[in-house]
């Protein structure tokens, strides 16, 4: 063989390797790390997965946060203003945009019918997605200002 | 002022379109090529107007202009009211027509490099895609827009999370890069329409393609920059579609760096070259998408406009389809027959691109999948950092790896016993160095043994060439100098990364005023919380003394709270050090005047961006290389295949 054309040889099977290698690895990672997301009625109807980690969401329940004395943990209920609604604990630091009426997606496992363990709070941290009650306290707010 | 605005741009876009028409018809034609110029030059001064005028309607608080209503704020302190202008969708397009007009206009300043047929080429391409922002532009986002006569008495403020230092530079730089691939995508197809493909025109293209990419090397930088200090986690990266969106077109820009060395030096990887320059300007487009569309929900994806997206996905689906229909037409003919062997630059390069590709397939399926599993399917699914990490680690090892040998490597072949020998000298030293280093540090996972060996030596084997070289003839070229300090800089990101990630001690707890928190073997004493004023925020800000040993410092960390949308902000304190940061935030405010308190202690992060800001540096560096200086002789000479001959030493 000449050597441009092993060098081509090389080139494929180097190439075809790769591309079964990492194809073959992007779906293991795959499997892996891909968290479902859930809405509260699929988390309150069973169909969400007990003891895996997935993503759920929702709104805050006006006066459901609770917070642990002397700890760190909080407990809130997350509801889509339809009727469902599921019960999360978390122990840990609440994003800034947190506040009840906010919607925010939790990350963790469902321990038990309607109650959820997070191990990650997120808030959508734009501001374009206040609540409307919030927009407009912050029209009067600017122009008190 | 805003009308002004407005018309201007307008007739930037008119202007753009004329040029357009005159590069592609009179291609041939030196006589019109200057009027090219003159027309480019209009092109830019009316985009600076415009862009001037929305600035100014800023700075004079004018909010009956809709976008000045929306992004600022009469309390809004002038620097920011300035960063304002950028810190939305239309303002920041407007900012990306700017830079585009820019780069194109810098073009025009080294004509003299490049033959007419090829430059008129290269800036209608250039106009062409202006032609396509400013319409994008005027038609889906208008900055310029009035609120009349509903005209608020003041603005709803700039999000404060862009009110920040970092988001006054970060996304002007990102602007600047991601719009500065269309250079040697212009070229590209310049080249394809010419039929031109040879190791001048990549001479041509490198400079370009360093500028663009040091700068997209910053903005990525300074995006994590601040990610870490203003979001109040203490990540630096997140793998965020937005995140994702500039690393993409970085990836390929990278790649396209490599790759047009070996086509200029050995003729080689002719159409591979052409497809990266290419697919980099198309990944910044759908960046574009990507962060503009809605598609996403994430934390700076600031417009959600279905409108826009389509627009976006259309001008997308125009520039690249009619560039990859002109690239299976002609790239064919590019197919070159240059032999090389295993231990050659030239097969490192192919290392590096293949790493590069998988890097970038790995980040674009982890971006797009969930995105198509959404519209597919309805239900929605995330990949979290662990995915990538799984891939990144070891492509980004392999990398490493390969780059420690490429001061031994020639061009073609290099001898084995050559390889060997270095292999010997530098492997001990690097191999003692990050004994030393893993001593210390005592990491427990294997692969941070390994990303530090790797590191570590990177850099010896840089650093001794570097040196040794220097010894022999102190004048060596600046491309050769600037790669071996971005090597360099890729090492010091490596060993960042590797350290920060497996050392950060991260502790979130709940502290009453008084008390004391142990944190890395300091003490971190909690002062108490006192309520301080800024311009238009008001907020509450904790006193830390932390001792570590001999040494004391304090950190404020703050709980903002801003006047004009109520919007809650958590500012961190961070004692910077090389070696390692401190960083302390504030949570919420518990019971009985308690805290809850995040508290950071990361080794070595600031590596990571001065790794990458080196790189970015040793970019730049190399577009100063003489050669590139030399080619106003050459411009006219006939169309060559054969490689220059570089000044690069080893040849």
């Amino acid at each position: 063989m000449n050597p441009v054309r092993k060098n081509r040889l090389y080139m494929t099977v180097f190439i075809l390797v790769a591309v079964t290698g990492v194809v073959t690895m992007l779906m293991l990672a795959m499997e892996e790390n891909l968290n479902m997301f859930y809405p509260p009625d699929k988390i309150v109807s069973g169909e969400a997965p007990r003891g895996k980690t997935i993503r759920a969401g929702g709104m805050v329940m006006d006066g459901s946060v609770r917070r642990i004395p002397n700890s760190l943990g909080v407990e809130f209920t997350l509801t889509d203003h339809q009727g469902s609604e599921f019960f999360v604990d978390y122990t840990g630091i609440l994003p800034d945009l947190f506040r009840e009426g906010q919607g925010v997606l939790v990350r963790g496992e469902l321990r038990q019918a309607g109650r959820f363990a997070a191990v990650e709070v997120l808030a959508k941290h734009d501001e374009n997605y206040m609540p409307p009650e919030l927009l407009d306290l912050a029209q009067e707010g600017g122009s008190s200002g | 002022m805003a009308e002004f605005g407005h018309f201007s741009l307008t007739l930037a876009g008119v202007m753009a379109f004329v040029t357009a028409i005159l590069g592609y018809v009179r291609s041939d034609d030196e006589h019109w090529a200057a009027h090219i110029g003159s027309l480019v030059l209009g092109t830019f001064v009316f985009a600076s107007i415009s862009f001037v005028a929305l600035v100014w309607s800023f700075l004079q608080d004018d909010f009956s202009v809709a976008y000045v209503a929306n992004h600022s704020n009469s309390l809004l302190p002038w620097y920011y009211k300035i960063s304002a202008t950028w810190g939305g969708h239309e303002g920041s397009f407007v900012l990306w027509i700017l830079f585009l007009c820019a780069w194109t206009l810098l073009v025009v300043l080294r004509r003299h490099n490049y033959p007419v047929q090829i430059y008129t080429r290269v800036i209608a391409t250039l106009a062409l895609l202006n032609v396509g922002f400013i319409c994008f532009c005027l038609f889906t986002s208008d900055p310029f827009e009035r609120l009349i006569p509903m005209t608020p008495a003041d603005g709803a403020d700039l999000n404060p999370l862009l009110q920040d230092f970092g988001l006054i530079v970060h996304p002007p730089m990102l602007y600047a890069g991601y719009v500065g691939l269309a250079v040697p995508f212009a070229f590209a197809i310049a080249a394809l329409l010419e039929n031109r493909v040879d190791a001048l025109w990549a001479r041509w293209v490198r400079p370009w393609t360093n500028g663009c990419w040091a700068c997209l090397t910053v903005g990525i930088t300074l995006g994590s920059w601040w990610a870490y200090y203003e979001l109040g986690w203490g990540g630096w990266w997140f793998w965020d579609p937005s995140e994702n969106a500039s690393f993409m077109p970085w990836l390929a820009a990278t790649a396209l760096l490599h790759s047009v060395a070996v086509t200029e030096k050995r003729g080689a990887f002719k159409s591979w070259t052409l497809l990266l320059a290419i697919s980099g300007f198309s990944l910044s487009l759908l960046g574009g998408f990507i962060i503009r569309s809605g598609v996403l929900t994430s934390v700076h994806a600031f417009a959600v406009d279905p409108e826009r997206g389509l627009y976006i996905l259309i001008f997308l689906g125009i520039v690249v389809g009619s560039s990859l229909l002109l690239y299976a037409q002609r790239a064919g003919a590019y197919s070159s027959q240059v032999s090389y062997r295993f231990l050659s630059r030239e097969f490192f390069m192919l290392i590096n691109n293949a790493v590069l590709m998988l890097s970038l397939a790995v980040v674009m399926w982890g971006t797009l999948s969930p995105m198509g599993y959404e519209a597919l399917t309805d239900g929605k699914i995330s990949l979290g950092p662990p995915f990538f990490n799984r891939f990144f680690v070891p492509l980004m090892l392999v990398l490493g790896v390969a780059i420690t040998l490429v001061p031994v490597l020639n061009w073609k072949r290099t001898r084995g016993d050559r390889v060997l020998s270095f292999l010997k000298r530098e492997g001990v030293i690097a191999l003692v160095v990050s004994a030393l280093i893993a001593f210390v540090v005592r990491p427990d996972v294997i692969t941070v043994v390994i990303g530090i060996l790797v590191a570590v030596w990177i850099m010896v084997t840089h650093v001794l060439d570097l040196f040794g070289r220097l010894r022999k003839n102190s004048r060596q070229p600046l491309s050769y100098v600037g790669m071996t300090i971005a090597h360099f800089g890729f090492a010091c990101s490596i060993l960042g990364v590797a350290i920060t990630s497996s050392q950060s001690v991260e502790k979130d707890v709940r502290m009453v005023p008084q008390e004391e928190a142990m944190l890395a073997g300091m003490s971190v004493h909690f002062n108490g919380v006192t309520q301080v004023r800024g311009p238009n925020y008001v907020a509450q800000q904790g006193l830390f003394v932390v001792r570590d040993g001999d040494s004391t410092f304090e950190l404020r960390p703050e709980k903002r709270r801003y006047l004009a949308g109520g919007a809650i902000m958590t500012e961190a304190g961070i004692n910077p050090g090389l070696l390692a940061d401190t960083y302390i935030a504030l949570g919420e405010p518990l019971e009985d005047g308690a805290w809850a308190v995040r508290m950071h202690h990361k080794p070595m992060v600031r590596w990571v961006w001065l790794g990458a800001l080196l790189m970015a540096f040793g970019g730049i560096l190399a577009i100063f290389d003489v050669r590139y200086r030399r080619l106003r002789a050459r411009a006219n000479s006939t169309s060559s295949d054969a490689p220059l001959s570089g000044r690069l030493v080893r040849e």
